[in-house]
């Protein structure tokens, strides 16, 4: 039985009974609804299980004004509207009539505040609705004692609670001061509604800051103004971390507008504050125009020598010995390669991706009296308070940090470089800055997805069945140390499924910064494995999608799996995901003329099942044209905002297309080529092919939409072109292949 | 130097350097934070705004230019935020982190005001260098169709 089996039936043991729920009254009447609730995904290692922490604040007032505390930062993902809607089910009251507050970052009071990871379902899915359903309890019990009748006689509705045997009412705002005498009810025992009686949970909701959008209110990290605020501009080494040697600092200073300019000393660590030259002035136009005169001579550095080339011909070499590191090996390779009916050896690799979101990295930072005060647009507050704290030398006690919507993330605002910038020139600046980087800042000092390269054997057996798999992974890293996002999972899909399996590593070194890349490492070894599965099934002359299905089959129950690892994929949700998405494409139903073709693939992440088709044209020019996708997923009982979650999962496959049609980031001498979107291009609307999305609804605990639809839409593109044009694509991205056939 | 323009209908002189893009005039010397900043140099779309009327990239429009145009931001795109393609934009949930979403407004509004019957071509001819990095096209699409619709129902009743 596989964890998210034992996840459906997770009894919510271990609530500490007296630390349930705080009720408190609030000045001027009202009451403020903290639960003490355990964030941690039930059955999951290693995530601080059975820390308890107070969160969820659910404030009404006794005018009846509901406002609810959004706590996670909103990156575009629709957090801000989908984690309300579950509070405001269950304390059943009206969409409409609720306000939601941005929670400051307070880990003490909110626990984790982190977009990543497509985390924020599932830890909050539970939690969050007995803390709406313990508010409802209280408003009834409060009617209940104030009518001197029994609770069971009471129902809620409206932001109410109704007696209608005597045809009579009271509202949420006139029970608070009933409801602050009482104790406060059971959150392990609250009863939660029928799924059948959601009224929000379910139904398309619009995310809640619209109307803000679209009439342009200041509203994200970049909009933010703070009385006597300047405006910074920051720049850094081409060759990351490379030291500033000299700077023409004296002439910038005498230019106009331009109040201050310095040199910051920075440290080596590639996530912390790297070296620079800051200019503060008056509007941010004149330090990017005094930026323009700014001369660095920048010191030598030991990575300026690096470069996509030379990583690709280290690779190479690599791929053509052993493994530096093999992890694991299963069953007798060599004997099953000898006895395969066909054997397979292939060698893929994809390039470094920048996350390019449309909100240039930016935070604005004010330090008075000992204290910092920073408005940031990011996507882990937490982990930028204690690299504040730690580089500025600052109390984390001290650092007060504003959660700002973000721009988008993608991943890219898990790390806070730009905030510890802002921090540190604003403290020596004495005065609120607002550092706005520029777009080519934003492409050539990213956290980049990392590139990979792997040798890959594989066999069928006479029965037509995957035999064998050999995987030479080379990454990068040094000895024990592999760089961020730049690993493979040990229950990474095929392992297990397969009888004779090795999987070996080889590192590199890199003076690259890499980061977390939505649907990271999934979004590349899903285009690695899932095209080498098709090449396999090709092989074994069998249908892709059925060749899938029986791999699927093939798990062996005894493979070891370690202990500390994420949840094992599920065969048989995949495999229901892969037969919906067969059915609902008319997989293998149709004859395509050549030039036309469909494409699958499948993956397993962030504990979602998507399995995706995609139809594709090929011209004899060697244009690619998607035609069309469609996505088949199961992340579980509930998709609590289909709105929000289709927007999510187009969106996801678009990022996908994107990343494999035509994005590409180049190290040349230690440096990023590209620098603006006329070389890092983003999909146009010209390239947004319909993507039709079809769930697949099971009895397991509902997980997140933000990443898990972006990997398997690689693979099945390369897939499709396979089957338009039978050339196999083995690197990314498509720019870089002739397709042409005639 | 000192220009005299219209913002969203309101004369407004403003003493800036010459070759500040009307971007930076808005947001950072009027405070109309709507207008946003993507790539500094016409590839994204994100700053679009209306000058004399068309559809125009604000980071490429210096100040020195400005004299007695008449500009439109996103802020002035409708008195009461009713332009059919902010409610259609509401409607149909398009954006997602949204910063770009004032820009692909004004630039379906330029469109809309010359072709009030837009084909998927048409959409895609004219929305084509703006660029959503979440991707929302799909619903740009649909939100501009729902927005003609909305437009022509507007026109019947009135």
């Amino acid at each position: 039985m596989s964890t998210e089996m034992r996840d459906t039936s997770a009894a919510p043991g271990g609530y500490d009974r007296r630390d349930f729920l705080r009720v408190t009254s609030l000045a001027g009447g009202g009451l403020l609804i903290g639960t003490w609730l355990d964030f941690t995904i039930p059955g999951s290692l290693g995530t601080g299980a059975g820390e308890f922490m107070p969160n969820a604040f659910i404030k009404i007032a006794a005018d009846g004004k509901i406002t609810i505390m959004a706590k996670n930062p909103e990156i575009g993902q629709g957090i801000r509207t989908m984690l309300p809607m579950i509070i405001a089910e269950e304390l059943d009251v009206p969409w409409e009539s609720i306000t939601i507050e941005q929670a400051m970052s307070d880990p003490a009071k909110y626990g984790s505040q982190v977009a990543g990871g497509s985390t924020a379902t599932p830890t909050n899915w539970d939690p969050l609705r007995r803390a709406g359903a313990a508010g409802r309890q209280l408003m009834t019990e409060a009617a209940a004692q104030t009518w001197n009748v029994p609770a069971a006689e009471l129902t809620t509705g409206g932001g109410a609670v109704h007696h209608h045997a005597k045809r009579r009412k009271l509202s949420y705002g006139e029970l608070t001061a009933k409801a602050a005498t009482l104790s406060p009810p059971d959150l392990a025992t609250v009863k939660l509604k029928d799924p059948k009686d959601y009224k929000i949970i379910g139904k398309p909701i619009p995310g809640v800051d619209n109307l803000r959008i679209v009439t342009g209110k200041p509203l994200f990290g970049m909009d933010v103004t703070v009385p006597g605020m300047l405006y910074a501009t920051f720049e850094k080494s081409p060759v990351f971390a490379a030291k500033v040697a000299s700077a023409n600092i004296d002439e910038v200073k005498a230019l106009p507008g331009v109040k201050q300019a310095f040199v910051v000393e920075g440290g080596t660590d590639l996530p912390g504050l790297l070296a620079g030259v800051a200019i503060v002035a008056d509007s941010w136009w004149a330090a990017r125009s005094a930026r323009k005169r700014l001369r660095v001579t920048w010191a030598d550095h030991p990575t300026a020598q690096q470069g996509s080339a030379q990583f690709a011909a280290r690779a190479k070499e690599l791929l053509a010995g052993a493994p530096q590191t093999v992890v694991r090996t299963d069953g007798d390779l060599a004997a099953a390669f000898a006895n395969a009916a066909a054997v397979v050896e292939a060698n893929y690799e994809y390039p470094f991706l920048a996350h390019a979101p449309l909100e240039p990295m930016n935070c604005t930072a004010n330090f008075a009296n000992g204290k910092m005060e920073i408005w940031a647009p990011t996507q882990n507050p937490q982990s930028g308070r204690v690299l504040v704290a730690r580089t500025l030398g600052i109390a984390e006690a001290d650092i007060a940090i504003h959660i700002v919507r973000s721009g988008g993330g993608f991943g890219r605002r898990l790390n806070n470089d730009y905030m510890v910038e802002a921090a540190w020139i604003a403290r020596q600046a004495g005065a609120p800055v607002k550092l706005v980087w520029t777009r080519e800042d934003d492409i050539q000092h990213d956290f980049y997805r990392p590139a990979g390269y792997h040798k890959l054997k594989g066999a069928v057996d006479r029965a037509g069945k995957l035999s064998a798999w050999e995987n030479h992974f080379v990454t990068f890293g040094e000895g024990e140390r592999t760089a961020q996002a730049a690993g493979i999972g040990v229950t990474e899909f095929p392992v297990a499924y397969i009888p004779n399996f090795s999987f070996g590593v080889s590192k590199m070194p890199l003076g690259v910064p890499t980061g977390f890349l939505r649907a990271p490492t999934s979004n590349a070894i899903a285009f690695v494995y899932q095209s080498f599965i098709d090449e396999l099934a090709h092989a074994a002359k069998r249908d892709p999608v059925q060749f899938r299905l029986d791999l699927l089959a093939q798990l062996n129950p005894s493979a070891p799996i370690p202990e500390r690892a994420a949840p094992p994929m599920n065969a048989e949700r995949m495999r229901g995901v892969l037969q919906l998405v067969a059915e609902k494409s008319g997989w293998g139903k149709r004859t395509l003329p050549k030039g036309s073709g469909m494409g699958v693939g499948m993956h397993y992440s962030h504990r979602g099942y998507f399995a995706e088709v995609v139809e594709v044209t090929v011209s004899q020019a060697g244009e690619v044209k998607v035609v069309k996708v469609w996505a088949a997923g199961d992340v579980g009982s509930q998709i609590i905002n289909p709105s929000g979650a289709m927007q999510q999962v187009q969106g996801s496959v678009l990022d996908g297309l994107a990343e494999a049609l035509k994005q590409e980031i180049t190290i040349e001498n230690g440096r990023t080529v590209q620098s603006n979107f006329d070389d890092f291009e983003l999909l146009r609307i010209t390239e947004a092919p319909p993507v039709e999305v079809h769930y697949r609804i099971t009895e397991f605990p509902p997980t997140g939409m933000g990443e898990p639809a972006l990997p398997p839409v690689i693979p099945a593109l390369t897939n499709a072109i396979f089957a338009a044009t039978g050339k196999r694509v083995r690197s990314l991205p498509l720019t870089r292949h002739d397709l042409r056939w005639s | 130097m000192k220009v005299t323009f219209t913002v969203n209908g309101t004369p407004r002189t403003v003493d800036v350097p010459a070759d500040m893009p009307l971007l930076w005039v808005l947001r950072d010397t009027l405070d109309l934070k709507g207008t946003k900043y993507g790539c500094g140099v016409a590839l994204c779309g994100a700053c679009t705004v209306h000058v004399n009327g068309s559809a125009t990239r604000s980071c490429q429009v210096p100040a020195s230019t400005l004299q007695g145009r008449r500009v439109t931001t996103i802020e002035g795109l409708a008195a009461e935020a009713n332009h059919p393609l902010q409610r259609a934009w509401q409607e149909l949930d398009v954006p997602q982190c949204g910063y770009c979403q004032a820009g692909q407004i004004m630039q379906a509004a330029d469109l809309l005001a010359r072709n009030p019957k837009p084909t998927d071509a048409d959409i895609d001819a004219e929305m084509y260098g703006n660029l959503c990095r979440c991707t929302t096209y799909l619903r740009i699409r649909d939100g501009i169709h729902r927005a003609a619709a909305i437009a022509a129902n507007d026109a019947q009743e009135g």
